[in-house]
């Protein structure tokens, strides 16, 4: 009951602060020349309320204007499709219900990220604790996953006997819903946080497994017959053959792996409890702290985003050196 | 020596999805050292799996195989390949190229120093001393096929063995390197097989030029020894008798003897 009260009451208090004026009249108007002549995203309908009679100044600009118009053409869209998005939110929740208004869901990220890292006792804790915490699930769970996954790879790539003997067992389990391993992960492991670490594992090694295979069976022939003319040594077959040509396959397993981890850990966290993003979205939730949970999406979204790039970038650069 | 590499009564049979192929039947030819062969025949005759064979990339289905009196029992570095696609390594630059291979022939009896002189040795005599640092993709195709040339020279092999070395080369590179490799073969006395289908490059190579029937079941149809004196000047020996002769009597097998499997 309270909680519900504690949430619409924010709303409501949010008309009040993005225009004195007479409720509806200001706003509707505002939200469609916003997104045109917006050049940040991070200015909010209100303040775009608030240019709107300065219109006649952007006159002069024109030329200038033209003179981006290249860089304009890569940057504007984007920006445009955020600021649409943003609209969307704004004009979906601005009369009230219980999603925040964007407005409302800025100034709470403000204030989250303004003491990221303080610490309450173990069930409060700075939003930075939860992604670290989070990220470190992930990498331990995801780091056992590469180095079993990697090897089991290879193998499976170079001796085909092995890869018949596995290709079942990795087909039936593969489709499996990481998140029907956990049970298992609590019953071996006792505890809530290696289960989430099991998790991981389990839903991140078949890519890698699976990359790292096709990898070593399509190193071209032509590669192993050099290898054999010159009668190199076995430990030279690997390191200057097969891993500098796997290297690209292996680096797409290991790019889709942590996108699964990050797919996975927020709900593993959900149900395993103990810091962590996925367990801060549930802990906001049972708050009914909403804008929290949409701070959350966001900031789920934008760690993923930034793990895919670096490998993406990775991949890049040996790719470049090769 | 006089039979440096003897293949006998050599048989080479793929099993296929369609059941038996034949591919060679009843092969037998004596290299002697030092002699440069060419293999020539109309695609599918089997001449690169003849190579192979000898290679030791693949083994014959019947018959023996044998190079300096020890039987052909895999591949090795005593027998060098020149790939047809030059097969460099991409992740290695040509001086690694290089060294990779003279790393595993000498390594064993020889200091590092020597072995990196060997390799910038190797690329000197194809001309590539300036671009060692540089890796494949920086280079261009006939630089490439030098450096595959090398690293097969480095391994100071008993054998050559050539598979359509130049076959993706433009004519003017091909020329060139054509020039290039009889002078390297004339300094270095390797014995050489090489496998093409350019009569002119075969004529002017060889000491002596095995074609072939066509597949399946392909063999030897004639042995052409080529005696044109050493060293060999493209411009003088094009308006030789001899050398039209040789080159005549090659077409002749090839297009009246041996027509086209597809015109056939």
């Amino acid at each position: 009951m309270t909680a519900i009260t504690s949430c619409e009451a924010p709303a409501i208090e949010k008309v009040g602060a993005g225009g004195p004026a007479k409720l509806q009249l200001p706003s509707p108007p505002a939200a469609t020349p916003a997104p045109a002549h917006l050049t940040g995203p991070s200015s909010t309908e209100s303040d775009a309320a608030v240019m709107r009679p300065a219109l006649g100044i952007i006159r002069p600009y024109r030329s200038l204007l033209a003179a981006m118009r290249p860089a304009l053409g890569i940057i504007l869209p984007p920006v445009v499709g955020l600021a649409l998005l943003i609209g969307i939110w704004q004009l979906a929740t601005m009369n009230g219900g219980s999603i925040p208004t964007p407005g409302k869901t800025w100034e709470a990220a403000v204030k989250l990220f303004s003491d990221p890292f303080y610490r309450n006792g173990p069930n409060d804790q700075g939003i930075g604790w939860n992604i670290l915490s989070s990220l470190q699930r992930v990498g331990i769970g995801f780091g056992i996953a590469a180095l079993i996954g990697i090897p089991a790879g290879f193998l499976l790539g170079r001796f085909a006997t092995l890869s018949r003997m596995a290709s079942p067992i990795i087909s039936l389990l593969r489709p499996v819903s990481p998140l029907a391993w956990l049970p298992i992960g609590l019953l071996v492991f006792k505890k809530a946080d290696p289960a989430a670490t099991w998790t991981i594992f389990i839903c991140s090694i078949w890519p890698m497994i699976m990359n790292t295979a096709q990898g070593v069976m399509r190193v071209p022939q032509d590669y192993l017959n050099v290898a054999r003319v010159l009668n190199l040594s076995e430990w030279k077959i690997v390191t200057k053959i097969l891993f500098p040509s796997v290297l690209p396959y292996m680096l797409t397993g290991i790019r889709l792996s942590i996108g699964t981890a990050w797919l996975v850990i927020v709900a593993a966290e959900m149900l395993t409890g103990g810091v962590g993003i996925g367990f801060w979205v549930w802990d906001e939730w049972n708050n009914l702290k909403v804008e929290h949970i949409i701070i959350a999406i966001f900031v789920i979204g934008i760690v993923g985003l930034i793990l895919e790039q670096t490998l993406l970038l990775l991949a890049k650069r040996l790719r470049m050196e090769s | 020596m006089d039979k440096f590499v003897q293949i006998e009564k050599v048989g080479m049979t793929f099993d296929t999805k369609q059941g038996k192929y034949i591919a060679l039947r009843d092969i037998d030819l004596t290299i002697r050292k030092g002699e440069f062969v060419s293999l020539i025949g109309h695609s599918g005759c089997g001449k690169s799996t003849l190579l192979n064979l000898i290679a030791g990339l693949t083994r014959p289905t019947s018959g023996v195989l044998l190079c300096a009196n020890r039987a052909i029992d895999g591949p090795g570095p005593e027998r060098a390949v020149v790939f047809q696609n030059h097969s460099l390594l991409p992740w290695l630059t040509c001086f690694e190229n290089v060294y990779l291979a003279v790393e595993s022939v000498f390594a064993a009896k020889e200091p590092k120093a020597r072995l990196k002189a060997r390799t910038t040795q190797a690329l000197e005599l194809v001309g590539l001393g300036h671009a060692m640092h540089k890796y494949p993709g920086e280079i261009s195709g006939g630089m490439k096929q030098r450096v595959g040339i090398a690293r097969a020279l480095a391994m100071e092999p008993k054998v050559l063995l050539m598979d359509e070395p130049f076959g993706a080369l433009d004519a003017l590179t091909r020329a060139r390197l054509q020039d290039e490799l009889m002078k390297i073969c004339e300094a270095t006395h390797a014995t050489t097989v090489m496998v093409t289908h350019d009569v002119d490059e075969a004529v002017l190579l060889s000491d002596r030029i095995v074609m072939m029937t066509n597949g399946p079941a392909a063999t030897i149809g004639e042995i052409l020894a080529v005696d044109l004196p050493r060293p060999r000047d493209r411009l003088a020996l094009a308006h030789d008798a001899k050398y039209m002769d040789y080159r005549s009597a090659v077409i002749e097998f090839l297009y009246a003897k041996q027509s086209h499997p597809l015109a056939a």
